[in-house]
């Protein structure tokens, strides 16, 4: 089997596993970045979203060889030495009970804001509708987005 | 998921000779709909060829009076793009409220229309607005191409290369989404062209279809009240746990009145 060239958290890694493998199976497994979660496995929960090209995706719905010549960004990649506005905004919230949903919910968030996409309230709710929780009920979620969203455009 | 070879394809032409090459190949797009089938091992292919390398495969543009979309530009990208917004808004909007943001980030026009889901979005935009489906083989007419329950009329190995919409006058999409899918319970898409009026009707039944009665009373007049006490017979339509098929007879009503209202408020050739 081939193997190929990605860039995951800025290193570049190579991937030369069965054809099948998903790119969550990828990054939790072989790489133990298990920040990544899987909730449903039938695409529809959003635990497991990264971003491809800055872009948020599911991983359990990609195959690791899809992300070839990609840049995936993980939820351990995010932060530096300090929290990344959006993980310190969950925290400030209080966004999150027992956190499954929530590196998930924060790369949806960062696409979110850089597509501009988190203007009131009301977008939030529906951007996040590829996002489920089954703690908070939302509401302190969406209060930490639109507060990482109006930091960022100040 | 059983088994199966990976191929990136990075020429059509590549990629046909691996889908004459294997044995029970298949075309790989944004994998939204293949993937999960794969891994439930409803389907088995033995090979996956991937095309979202290739190039040709890519592209939205305005050419004289038709709007044309490469077969794997995804659905964030139909929705977010200005060409699409300015020539066909109604159409741009639609792609906007296929699935949530990540589904739209990976799915495609091509792999939508080739798999023919019974509650897809797109096939109702297609068939009101006249569309025309260009393969590797040959172009086919919306109203062709639709054949049945997953079925198209696209051969083996026939791959889309891109969708050209002719641009109507005015048109839009109202949509009843299944709340926990986001797939259309009816989804109905009506289109003024200069050639007269179309109305498509997605999710109510095996396949889209055409609402004749409701096109002749909008041709007549274009508008809200011109479809009182026009209606679609439920018989045929499908009826599950979510809606009943006269629930659904009765949606397209709901939703076509909807349409019309949006469609009016577009200034023709501008998105409002
Ligand atoms: C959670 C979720 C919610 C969704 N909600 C909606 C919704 O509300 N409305 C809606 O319409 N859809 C919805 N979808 C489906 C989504 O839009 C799919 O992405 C789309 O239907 C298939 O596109 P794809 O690019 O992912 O195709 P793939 O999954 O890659 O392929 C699908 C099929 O088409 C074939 N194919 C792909 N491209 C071509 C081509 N160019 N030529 C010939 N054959 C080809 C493949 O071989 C395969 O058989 C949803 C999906 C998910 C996972
Ligand atoms: S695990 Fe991927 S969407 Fe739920
Ligand atoms: S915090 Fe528990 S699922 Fe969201």
């Amino acid at each position: 089997m081939p193997s190929q060239n990605m860039a995951i958290n800025g290193k570049a890694v190579h991937f030369d596993g069965d054809d099948r493998t998903l790119l969550v199976d990828f990054l939790r497994d072989a790489l133990e970045l298990t920040g990544t979660h899987v909730g449903c496995d039938t695409s529809q929960c959003g635990a497991c979203v990264v971003l491809m090209d800055g872009v948020a995706v599911k991983s359990c719905t990609i195959l690791a060889r899809q992300a070839e010549g990609r840049e995936i960004t993980t939820i351990e990649g995010l932060s530096g030495k300090e929290l990344h506005p959006l993980q310190a905004a969950f925290q400030q919230c209080h966004a999150l009970q027992c956190g499954f949903c929530t590196p998930g919910m924060i790369l949806a968030a960062h696409d979110m804001i850089r597509r501009g996409a988190a203007r009131d309230e009301a977008q939030i709710r529906h951007e996040l509708e590829g996002n489920l929780c089954r703690c908070t009920g939302y509401q302190n979620i969406v209060k930490a987005i639109k507060a990482a969203a109006i930091n960022q455009t100040e | 998921m059983y088994a199966f070879t990976y191929h990136g394809a990075e020429t059509l032409e590549q990629a046909q000779e691996l889908l004459a090459s294997g044995d029970d190949p298949k075309i790989l797009a944004g994998g939204h709909t293949l993937l999960p089938t794969m891994k439930q091992r409803l389907a088995n292919p033995s090979d996956l060829i991937d095309i979202a390398g290739i190039n040709a495969l890519s592209g939205i543009t305005l050419t004289g009076a038709a709007l044309s979309i490469g077969a794997m530009e995804t659905h964030a990208q139909v929705a977010d793009s200005p060409v699409a917004q300015r020539a066909i808004p109604g159409l741009a909007a639609l792609a906007g409220q296929i699935g949530d943001p990540h589904v739209r980030n990976r799915g495609t026009i091509g792999g939508s229309l080739a798999n023919n889901d019974p509650a897809a979005d797109y096939p109702a935009a297609c068939l009101a607005l006249g569309a025309l489906i260009h393969t590797t083989q040959r172009q086919i007419k919306a109203q062709d191409f639709f054949t049945d329950l997953f079925e198209t009329s696209l051969e083996e190995h026939e791959i889309i290369t891109r969708i050209e919409f002719p641009t109507p006058e005015i048109s839009a999409y109202a949509k009843s989404p299944n709340p926990a899918s986001r797939y259309a319970l009816v989804g109905v898409y009506v289109a003024r062209t200069q050639n007269g009026v179309q109305v498509a009707v997605t999710g109510a039944g095996p396949v889209v279809f055409l609402a004749t009665g409701f096109s002749q009373a909008l041709e007549r007049s274009f508008s809200r009240g011109a479809l009182n006490g026009v209606t679609v017979s439920p018989e045929g339509l499908n009826a599950d746990l979510h809606a009943s098929a006269a629930y659904r007879a009765h949606l397209i009503g709901i939703m076509a009145r909807q349409a019309v209202t949006t469609a009016l408020s577009q200034k023709q050739g501008a998105p409002s």
